[in-house]
């Protein structure tokens, strides 16, 4: 009878520490690559402005029904919820500017970044994602184009541009909310809400806000645009891109939110 | 073949991934005006050779040119330019889902011909899509296209940059009999018509040998037989022969 030839054990890969450390680095590296080379195709011609102002209109014009929405509740929610607390001591009147620096500091950045994490990361790694499994990346390279150019970099440059624009106009909207409740409740006049919640923002407020919440886009452009760009495996890969672009985006969001207060805070 | 002026030569390509060898040192000379047919197994390494060809992968070791260009040395700038000559029909068409018919024939074009007016691209879709027999589908989304139809626009896309070079991924694949036909008579048009030199990836031997003037074997990462449909599928290579007789058991 014919026996099998033993076979040798296939060569065993050797890891610096363990297969998921060393993964998790490799990971961090490829990310690296990905934002110094969306810098340098940023900054190099041929810009691709239509479709940067096409993204633009995607990220930023499609979502300001949600943003409308979320930043009005948000409002008369935190306005409502605060006011128990506040007439406790007698200082009902400090709630506009109780609101105000609630949410031009941190509420209008924060919320707008996760809701732009859920609609706008998600929509780019299922985006990017199908159009990579199905060779659509591919297709586009062969023909001419360079696909990181007008895919990557246009989706990242708008959404760090839009969110500063979402950010203030969530605050803006967040505030009405707030004069709506306080006005239905205290006949506060308009022209007193806005000079008491004017009275305690600065400029370092407003201006920290901005710069956060570009911050944050630019965190979810990248998240997204990654995860999509290196989607692999048919349909469940897309499906894992979107999941991910969405986990790894609110996971960086809330790290880069505690690392920034603590400088504003220095700065402040 | 007259004129002998060779458009793509690969010599000695080897490519691998992990330790899987795909590629194992394969030589290919391609002349100008001339189809193709990379014939083999799936697996084989046929869609990963045109990849390299079109400088989507890099390839291990060896050289690849194309129109004299070597296209894993030449920088980006000026693979661009080359992969301007050189159209690619995907597998799966690959056409952009989210525009229709005439935005993805638009694209290449307008994004590579910036000179040219609104007319001038008109025009341009137009003569393509005739040429592809397919003016009806210009307002179409892609997913309201058939298989076929999916193939030709893709080829369509191609031409309209007017390639020199054409490689095409498994054109006949998951297309009926009938349909498959189309597609390669299609081939044989656009090589006619656009004078183009063209290397076709497929494992369907009515395609191989309706479109082809030379074939090239591809087995266990190496060309096993060159040459044209007879004198390759004459030889006595139990590996060619079995590979004849799945595909053309009652043509022999």
């Amino acid at each position: 009878m014919k026996t099998e030839p033993e076979q040798s054990p296939p060569p065993r890969i050797k890891y610096f520490i363990s297969e998921k450390i060393d993964g998790l680095f490799l990971s961090l590296y490829d990310v690296h690559k990905f934002m110094v080379r969306f810098f340098k195709e940023a900054f190099m011609p041929p810009y691709e402005f239509k479709e940067i102002i096409n993204q633009c209109y995607q990220v930023g014009y499609r979502s300001l029904p949600l943003v409308s929405l979320t930043g009005f509740i948000v409002g008369i929610v935190f306005t409502k919820q605060s006011r128990p607390s506040l007439s406790t001591f007698g200082a009902s009147s400090w709630l506009p500017s109780l609101i105000s620096i609630a949410i031009i500091r941190a509420l209008a950045p924060l919320v707008t970044a996760l809701i732009a994490a859920g609609k706008v990361g998600s929509n780019m790694g299922a985006e990017l994602g199908s159009m990579k499994v199905t060779e659509q990346i591919d297709a586009m390279e062969v023909s001419a184009t360079n696909p990181f150019k007008f895919l990557v970099t246009t989706r990242i440059l708008a959404i760090t541009c839009m969110l500063p624009i979402l950010v203030l106009y969530m605050g803006f909207v967040g505030m009405m909310g707030s004069y709506l409740n306080i006005h239905l409740t205290e006949q506060t006049s308009f022209a007193a809400f806005v000079r008491s919640a004017f009275s305690t923002i600065s400029f370092l407020d407003i201006f920290s806000s901005v710069l956060k919440s570009a911050v944050y886009g630019f965190t979810i452009g990248v998240a997204g645009c990654y995860q999509g760009y290196h989607a692999q495996n048919g349909t469940q890969g897309v499906g894992r891109a979107a999941n991910s672009a969405v986990v790894v985006s609110m996971f960086m969001i809330f790290i880069e939110e505690m690392l920034i207060v603590q400088v504003i805070n220095a700065i402040r | 073949m007259d004129n002998k002026e060779v458009v793509i030569s690969i010599k000695d390509l080897k490519k691998s991934f992990g330790s899987l060898s795909v590629l194992k040192g394969i030589d290919l000379d391609v002349y100008k005006g001339e189809n193709v047919a990379v014939l083999g197994r799936s697996g084989t390494g046929k869609s990963v050779l045109i990849k390299i060809i079109s400088g989507l992968l890099k390839p291990d070791s060896g050289t690849v040119k194309v129109l004299g260009e070597e296209v894993d040395k030449i920088s980006i700038a000026e693979l661009q330019k080359l992969r301007l000559k050189i159209g690619f029909s995907f597998q799966s068409s690959a056409l952009y889902d989210s525009m229709t018919v005439r935005q993805n024939l638009e694209f290449p074009l307008v994004r590579n011909r910036r000179n040219l007016s609104k007319q001038e691209v008109g025009k341009a879709i137009e003569e393509v899509l005739n040429d592809v027999g397919l003016s009806q589908t210009i307002n179409q989304m892609p997913s309201e296209l058939s298989g076929g139809q999916r193939k030709r626009i893709g080829i369509a896309r191609t031409l309209i940059l007017k390639p020199e070079v054409m490689l095409y991924d498994e054109p006949t694949s998951g297309l009926d009999p009938i349909t498959s036909i189309d597609i390669n008579n299609l081939i044989v048009q656009v090589q006619k018509e656009y004078n183009t030199t063209s290397i076709i990836i497929t494992h369907d031997l009515t395609c191989a040998k309706h479109t082809a003037d030379k074939v090239a074997m591809l087995l266990d990462g190496r060309f096993l037989a060159q040459g044209t449909f007879k004198e390759v599928f004459s030889t006595d290579n139990e590996s060619v022969k079995t590979f004849y007789d799945y595909n053309f058991i009652n043509d022999k």
